[in-house]
């Protein structure tokens, strides 16, 4: 992996210098930096340090990798953590308070998986109960009334599958966090920063600016739950992983992500102080955009963004296949 | 009647007919009484010796909910692609079309409803089980948008195994697409009764299904958002009985009304009256 890289570096600074170098002399050097740049590309696509699907998926789970509250506290000052859904109970699972960025007020909300162990026991291993999703509510809603913008992080393995959280209705609770997000007036920038575990992640995931960090990954299942339901073979998750499209650049292409937000070589994990910065330049760079429009403007946008997502065809060819 | 039934010859029968394809006969699986399918259709699909309700294929629910001759279907002709190329999905899809004859796991369309119209979502269990990929989201929410529009109330009925894994992400999203779409609805002041049928679970129950103004559930669905099984293995416990059925949901406030199958058309007939049509604006 290190020799391709430092071939790759050699490269691309051997480019800049003929690109310079042209600039500087006047001439036409195009051809050469052409064949130089496709050395380089071909390099990319042989080396091994593009992850499988499957590798993200483990890279995303990683317990070194680092949490939300890391990066609120990378990011943010004065990060102001409230509690409670004021109905039921408080959730650890998921974490949610007022900072500042830069000097400004926001919303930040995310769910919080453990440091160590026991924060993890405490933490439910960022699955959240019912109660996390309305406190979560709660937060926006209060976000809403003090016209601060909102940054959600998302990072769960999934809502909790358990006799309380049905009881309390998990289905209801994340069902009312899509439709009440869908409406609120305020900026929604939402990052997916590792698991983002279907309908436990979407519930905090819609808005106006979706970034997924480049090792993130983000699906309708996990990839051992879709093995073991389609080939009865939890074994088979890397398979599935496949399948599923989980990554950045998939979910780029099916048009839910904006921006992936590159990870340091070998994921976020090795150099965090990097990954913060780059979030932060983002978030700075995001979030007044999304300021400057009027709340008709960010819901109208909004809407249009969920709208078209699908695949399907209205082809009467498709419908008289089937209709015979 | 009573003397005959202590007889019992249905369980040498059941054995027998364990085998019979299910166009034919069905066993109740609450008294495991044997029906024949075509009896049990003239009985909506419910068991009149144990009042269980079968799962109800969309045609007949329409049949039974929609006033004779007044149903319009609109985006018959939307359908489903393989957008992931994902094993085995497009075959599928082909088979479960020609077995089914219909293109996807949800009927939309507006009709009436005992003289009142609404527009009307039925989802179709017999369909990869209603699951929920990017043609049912589309045609709900174009659905709810067309009611929108109209300032019709809307009805949906969810029969559904959650989001359709096959097509990933998009089928997520569905999710925050029909929730978003009744969140524009609602903002008009129109009425929307969501009716939770057997089974409705997953990424159906965690948006649109338990969204209505007016949630009405028959009795006996099971309805929630993680499955039993995932449960069970999760927590490594027997589930109480009655868990996730749609009385426990009354006992927890999720649902407004558990209604029998064959009071639902008037109950829903009654609903919109009470709406005045469900046409009036906010």
């Amino acid at each position: 992996m290190g020799k391709e890289k430092q071939q790759l570096a050699h490269l691309e600074e051997k480019i800049k210098e003929l690109e310079a170098f042209a600039r500087e002399q006047n001439i036409d050097l195009s051809g050469e930096i052409k064949s130089l740049r496709e050395k380089a590309e071909r390099i990319k696509k042989e080396s091994s340090f593009e992850p499988t699907p499957w590798e993200r998926v483990k890279l995303a789970r990683n317990m070194e990798r680092p949490t939300t509250l890391d990066y609120i506290e990378m990011v943010c000052d004065n990060f102001t953590e409230l509690h409670g859904d004021r109905l039921f109970s408080d959730d650890r699972a998921i974490i949610g308070g007022i900072a500042l960025l830069d000097k400004q007020p926001v919303t930040v909300i995310g769910h919080q998986k453990g440091r160590s162990t026991r924060d993890n026991i405490a933490r439910n291993f960022g699955m959240p109960h019912p109660e996390g999703y309305r406190k979560a509510l709660r937060l926006m809603e209060q976000a809403n009334k003090f016209r601060r913008p909102i940054i959600t992080f998302i990072d769960t393995p999934g809502a909790y599958p358990g006799l309380g959280a049905e009881e309390r209705g998990q289905g209801e609770a994340i069902a009312r966090n899509l439709r009440e997000m869908s409406m609120l007036e305020i900026p929604i920038v939402v990052i997916v920063t590792g698991e983002g575990g279907s309908g436990g992640a979407l519930a905090l995931a819609v808005g106006d600016w979706v970034s997924m960090f480049e090792n993130a990954v983000y699906s309708v299942i996990s990839p051992e739950g879709c093995a073991s339901i389609l080939w009865k073979d939890p074994s088979k998750a890397e398979e599935a992983a496949r399948s599923l499209k989980l990554t950045a650049e998939d979910l780029k292409k099916a048009g839910v992500v904006d921006t992936i937000l590159e990870e340091p070589e070998g994921g976020c994990h090795l150099d965090s102080r990097t990954m913060g910065e780059r979030l932060g330049e983002h978030l700075r760079d995001t979030i007044p955009f999304l300021q400057k429009m009027s709340s008709q403007e960010l819901l109208g946008r909004r809407w249009d963004r969920i709208k078209k997502i699908g695949v399907w065809t209205e082809e009467i060819g498709a419908q008289k296949k089937v209709s015979q | 009647m009573a003397l005959f039934r202590k007889t019992r010859y249905s369980q040498v029968g059941t054995r027998e007919i364990k085998n019979v394809p299910k166009n034919i006969a069905s066993k109740c699986p609450a008294c495991k009484h044997v029906h024949i399918e075509k009896d049990l259709s003239q009985k909506l699909k419910v068991c009149d010796r144990c009042g269980h309700h079968f799962s109800l294929p969309s045609r007949q629910r329409l049949k039974q909910i929609v006033d004779e001759g007044t149903f319009q279907e609109i985006n018959k002709e939307l359908t489903s692609l393989d957008p992931l190329e994902f094993p085995g999905y497009g075959e599928k899809l082909e088979e479960l079309r020609e077995k089914t004859g219909l293109n996807e796991a949800v009927i939309t369309g507006f009709g009436k409803i005992g003289g009142y119209e609404a527009g009307l979502g039925i989802m179709a269990p017999e369909f990869m089980l209603g699951s929920m990929g990017s043609v049912v989201g589309e045609k709900i929410t174009r659905l709810i948008d067309r009611c929108r529009e109209k300032k019709k109330p809307l009805v949906i009925f969810s029969a559904s195994g959650g989001a359709r894994m096959q097509e990933s992400i998009y089928s997520l999203l569905q999710m925050a697409k029909t929730s978003a779409a009744l969140a524009r609805f609602s903002d008009e002041g129109l009425l929307y009764i969501s009716v939770l049928t057997h089974p409705t679970t997953g990424g159906v129950t965690a948006s649109f299904a338990m969204l209505g103004d007016i949630n009405l559930a028959e009795p006996g669905s099971l309805i929630g958002f993680a499955g039993p099984r995932v449960i069970q293995q999760t927590i490594g416990q027997k589930l109480p009985e009655g868990f996730q059925r749609a009385e426990f949901l009354l006992d927890h406030g999720f649902i407004d009304r558990i209604v029998e199958r064959k009071k639902l058309k008037k109950e829903l007939a009654l609903l919109l009256r009470l709406h005045e049509g469900g046409e009036r604006v906010g």
